[in-house]
C-alpha cells in the first residue's frame, strides 16, 4: 500500500510528496550527507530555490526569528542568477533520482520570459514554478496579489515553453481562489500555495526591527491550519491541481490537506528540522490511509483503481 | 576559498537518537555528553543539531527548531561515539538542553560543517599553533588541542572568562599548564579562535594586521545546519555572503568582512 502517483501536466510524480521551494538545498544537503541523499531522496519531485535572471546576495542578517512553532525568514532569494544556475547547479541537480522543478521570479514579464524560455529549453527540467510574490516594476503592484497581475504575466510566459507551469500562490490576499482562477486562465498546469505569511519581529531591548532585511515571512507549524482553508478555498475555485504546502509535519497533517484539493503535499520548514522528514511524513500518509481505509488494497489514496490521481482532481 | 579546503568528516543523512549518559557541572556551563551509537568521529570544529526528544516545544511553542553546537571532545568506544557538549541557559533552546538529565532522549544530526584545518595544511612553516578562546567558544578549541596534542603539534592556549566561576571550564582541556603566547611565538604559529564575537573581530583584525594565519570558529544562528534555510548568512570579504554551516563554522580570518554576527539569541 502506497500513496498513489499523481501526474501534474506532463510531469509524474511517483507518490504525492515534494519539498517547498527554498526549504531545501539538494546541492548543500549532498555536501553534508553525501550520496545517501542520492539513494534515500525523501522527495518524489526536487522544488529548486528560487533563481532570478541575475545573482542576488539576499539579504543581511539577522535573517531567522524563531516564533512559538514557526519560524519568520527574512533570506532575500540569494542565488547564483540564471546563467550560474544553468553552469553550476542545473548539472548537480540533474543528478538526483527524481524530477527537477525549478522555481523562478524575476520584477518584469521580460525578465521572467528570459527564465521560462532559458530553463525550459533544457531537458533536465521537468518543469518550472512561478514565484509571483514580487513587484512587477512596470506597475509597482505584487503581481501574485492581483488576478489582473497574474493573467498577464501567464499570458506573456505560457507561450514560451511547453513544460508544465506551476503558479506559487501568495497567501497574503483576502481571496486566493480569485489569483488561482486567473492563474488557470492564463494557461497554468497548477498552482502550489501557500508561501510565508507576512511576518514582523521586534528586538526586545532596542525596540527596532529584528531582521535585517525588514520584514519577512512566517512558516511552520504555526500557519497550518491557514494553508489547510486556503488550499480549500483555492482547490474548489479552479480545475487545475493544487500542490499543497504549509506547516506540514505529519501523515496528518499531509491527508488533511489532500482532503482539501490538494493533490500533492510540500514539505517546508519540517525538513529543517530533518532532512529526512519528508520520507517520514510520506510513511506516516501511507498508515493514515491504512487506518482509513483498512479493506482497501489499491492505491494509498483509497480510489478503487490505482490510475494516478486524475490532475483535474479537486 | 573555503570550497578547496580539506575534505570533511560526512554526517549520516537525517537526525538520530541518542542517550544522554552524564551531565556535569563545570564552571558556570553544563556538560552534558550524548552516547551516538551511528555517528561517525567528527573533525574538530564540526558541530551538530541538537533538539531534546521530550519537551521540544515548550509552554509557549518554543524552542522549535534544533540549536547548533560545536562538539568539544568525541571519544570512540565499543557502544558508540561519546561527544561533549558545553551548554549555557540563554534562551528557550538552551534552557531545555542545560536540563536534560542522564537517560534523556537527544534529537541529534551531525557531524556538520567544515573543521579547523589541520596545521601543516593551513600554514606548513608554522612552528605550532595558539588557541584563544572565550566564555562557551572554548568548546571547539578542547577538542582541537586534544586533537593537536595527539598529533604532537605544540600548541598554547589563551583563554578568557567573564569571572572566575566560569572560568571552571578549564577544566575541559585536561592540561594543568595553560600560557600566554608571547609575540615571539605569534609570528611562528597560527592561530585557532572561538569565542564571544567582539574577541573574535579582535583576534581577526590582530591577525590580519600582523600577517598571521588564523582560522575563526563563528556561530549563527540557523534553522537547519546543512545548507537548506540561507539564514546563516556571513559577510565574506570578496562581497556578498556565505553559509557558515556549510561554507564554515570555521573560517579563515582573511574571508570574511567581519566576525561580529547579529541576530544570536532571543
Amino acid at each position: 500500500l502506497t500513496p498513489g502517483a499523481v501526474a501534474i501536466g506532463d510531469l509524474r510524480l511517483e507518490h504525492p510528496i515534494l519539498n517547498g521551494s527554498g526549504t531545501f538545498d539538494a546541492i548543500a544537503a549532498r555536501r553534508a550527507f553525501g550520496d545517501a541523499l542520492l539513494e534515500r531522496f525523501p522527495f518524489s519531485a526536487f522544488v529548486s530555490k528560487t533563481i532570478t535572471p541575475e545573482p542576488r546576495a539576499g539579504n543581511p542578517p539577522p535573517r531567522l526569528y524563531e516564533t512559538p512553532a514557526g519560524l519568520i525568514n527574512s533570506i532575500g532569494l540569494p542565488n547564483k542568477g540564471l546563467e550560474g544556475f544553468l553552469a553550476d547547479d542545473l548539472p548537480q541537480l540533474a543528478e538526483l533520482p527524481v524530477p527537477l522543478i525549478v522555481s523562478v521570479m524575476a520584477t518584469s514579464h521580460e525578465g521572467f520570459a528570459r527564465l521560462v524560455h532559458a530553463v525550459g529549453e533544457r531537458r533536465e527540467v521537468a518543469a518550472m514554478e512561478l514565484n509571483v510574490s514580487c513587484p512587477n516594476v512596470e506597475s509597482g503592484l505584487i503581481v501574485g496579489e492581483r488576478p489582473e497581475e497574474t493573467l498577464s504575466l501567464l499570458e506573456a510566459v505560457r507561450p514560451l515553453t511547453e513544460r508544465p507551469l506551476i503558479v506559487k500562490l501568495t497567501p497574503n490576499v483576502a481571496d486566493p481562489g480569485s489569483i488561482a482562477r486567473a492563474a488557470e486562465a492564463g494557461g497554468a498546469t497548477a498552482v502550489s500555495l501557500i508561501n510565508t505569511l507576512k511576518a514582523h519581529a521586534i528586538h526586545r531591548r532596542t525596540g527596532a526591527r529584528w531582521l535585517g532585511g525588514g520584514g519577512g515571512g512566517l512558516s511552520g507549524a504555526a500557519i497550518r491550519q491557514i494553508a489547510l482553508e486556503q488550499v480549500r478555498q483555492v482547490a474548489a475555485a479552479v480545475e487545475i491541481p493544487a500542490i499543497g504546502m504549509g506547516g506540514v509535519e505529519s501523515g496528518a497533517d499531509a491527508l488533511a490537506l489532500l482532503d482539501a484539493g490538494a493533490v500533492a503535499v510540500a514539505v517546508g520548514t519540517a525538513s529543517f528540522r530533518d532532512p529526512l522528514a519528508g520520507e517520514r511524513v510520506r510513511s506516516e500518509l501511507v498508515d493514515e490511509l491504512a487506518r482509513r481505509h483498512p479493506k482497501d488494497a489499491g492505491d494509498g489514496l483509497g480510489r478503487p483503481d490505482s490510475e494516478p490521481a486524475a490532475s483535474t482532481s479537486t | 576559498m573555503s570550497k578547496t579546503r580539506n575534505q570533511h568528516v560526512l554526517a549520516p543523512l537525517g537526525r538520530r537518537l541518542a542517550e544522554v549518559v552524564e551531565v556535569r557541572e563545570t564552571g558556570g556551563y553544563r556538560v552534558f555528553s550524548a552516547l551516538d551509537r551511528e555517528g561517525p568521529e567528527p573533525e574538530a570544529g564540526q558541530f551538530y543539531m541538537l533538539a531534546a526528544a521530550r519537551g521540544w516545544g515548550g509552554e509557549d511553542g518554543r524552542p522549535y527548531l534544533a540549536r547548533a553546537f560545536s562538539v568539544a571532545a568525541a571519544e570512540a568506544g565499543p557502544r558508540g561515539v561519546r561527544l561533549d557538549f558545553l551548554v549555557e541557559a540563554i534562551g528557550p533552546g538552551t534552557e531545555r538542553l542545560a536540563g536534560l538529565t542522564p537517560g534523556d532522549g537527544l534529537w541529534l544530526m551531525g557531524p556538520l560543517g567544515r573543521g579547523f584545518s589541520p596545521p601543516g595544511e593551513l600554514a606548513p612553516s608554522a612552528h605550532g599553533a595558539i588557541l584563544v578562546g572565550g566564555g562557551i567558544g572554548i568548546a571547539p578549541l578542547a577538542i582541537l588541542r586534544r586533537r593537536l596534542a595527539g598529533a604532537g603539534i605544540p600548541a598554547q592556549t589563551l583563554l578568557g572568562f567573564r569571572d572566575r566561576q566560569h572560568s571552571g571550564g578549564l577544566e575541559l582541556f585536561d592540561c594543568s599548564e595553560i600560557r600566554l603566547a608571547s609575540e615571539d611565538d605569534a609570528d611562528s604559529a597560527l592561530v585557532y579562535a572561538c569565542g564571544p564575537p567582539a574577541m573574535l573581530e579582535a583576534v581577526r583584525e590582530m591577525c590580519l594586521d600582523r600577517g598571521v594565519v588564523a582560522e575563526l570558529a563563528m556561530e549563527a544562528p540557523m534553522a537547519c545546519g546543512f545548507g537548506a534555510c540561507f539564514g546563516c548568512a556571513i559577510p565574506l570579504a570578496e562581497g556578498g555572503y556565505m553559509r557558515l554551516c556549510c561554507d564554515g563554522p570555521v573560517v579563515r580570518a582573511d574571508e570574511v568582512s567581519t566576525a561580529l554576527v547579529a541576530g544570536s539569541g532571543h
